[in-house]
């Protein structure tokens, strides 16, 4: 069955390039739906049902690691696996996605095949 | 008491070195394309760019400074083709937002490199600027590194101010700024 992606990134470009990633890897994708930031993504997930979240970590409003907590709080996300998609190189905060539940972790610049490579498994 | 003193600052050398990796590993894992280097040299601050697509971003922390990403505006339609898969003839706000995010992930992998010296760092959100016959000016009196690329015949540069903060904060006082004036 195919997933439901919801794509959190501040950056335009890198939805884009996610989408277009995302459909190379001629994985199981479903509908990708899109959020700026943490704020518009916890109200994204109020109407909408997805499968598999990839966010950003430092976002204006709400930053990934702060929605990351609030989604793993939430019953009916429990266990929708979070990958976060950064540029941020700060072990410290790498290690605080991960202890709050990040399902892993990849730094931008990225390829397809790294995507690929996190995805196999989750999709 | 013990008083902080501001870690030593970055060799030119070792600014050249990370930029060249930051820069070689975005355009290689994202575009597929060379960012072959050119030269790199000091300028002082005054007058700056005046045509072409240019990325500005700021960083923030214990040292604070600008970077500044510029291409050809042929060459950003060409990062904009690669990245997004699209054919993009002229400057777009898509076009736009590619050169916004490859100045984001060039800079913002400079900064892990730029951390492991200075301590940790902020970026801003990226702004972008485009067109031709305007003047842009480098406020403040630190000296600017222009590191330069060539990428499919064009130019690509990189260039970076840095100073340390006064007590760490963000005061205004000696902190590079661009300022574009159409």
């Amino acid at each position: 069955m195919a997933l439901d992606v919801l794509i959190v990134d501040d950056s335009a470009a890198i939805r884009k390039i996610l989408q277009r990633v995302l459909r190379q890897t001629e994985m199981p994708i479903g509908n990708i739906h899109e959020a700026g930031d943490g704020v518009e993504a916890l109200a994204m997930l109020e109407q909408q049902t997805v499968g598999l979240i990839l966010s950003d970590i430092n976002m204006p409003n709400m930053d990934g690691l702060e929605m990351l907590g609030k989604i793993k709080s939430m019953d009916a996300y429990k266990a929708v696996p979070v990958i976060m998609i950064t540029t941020e190189g700060n072990q410290n905060k790498v290690m605080e996605a991960v202890s709050l539940g990040a399902a892993g972790y990849v730094r931008k610049p990225f390829t397809t095949e790294q995507i690929k490579e996190k995805l196999t498994g989750l999709v | 008491m013990s008083v902080a003193t501001a870690a030593a600052a970055p060799t030119r050398e070792e600014i050249v070195e990370w930029v060249t990796h930051s820069t070689n590993e975005v355009f290689t894992t994202m575009l597929g394309m060379e960012a072959q280097f050119g030269e790199h040299f000091v300028e002082d601050p005054g007058k700056g760019l005046t045509m072409g697509v240019i990325g500005i971003i700021g960083l923030v922390g214990e040292w604070t400074g600008t970077a500044v990403v510029s291409c050809s505006s042929p060459l950003a339609c060409k990062i904009a083709n690669t990245l997004f898969m699209q054919e993009y003839p002229s400057v777009t706000d898509e076009v736009l937002d590619a050169v916004a995010e490859m100045t984001n992930m060039i800079i913002g992998n400079l900064k892990n490199s730029l951390e492991n010296k200075l301590g940790q760092m902020g970026l801003s959100i990226p702004a972008v600027v485009f067109g031709r016959n305007f003047a842009t000016r480098r406020s403040g009196k630190e000296s600017w590194y222009v590191i330069q690329f060539a990428v499919d015949g064009e130019r690509f540069d990189v260039q970076l101010c840095i100073a340390p903060s006064q007590a760490g904060v963000l005061t205004g006082t000696g902190v590079p700024r661009i300022m574009t004036l159409a």
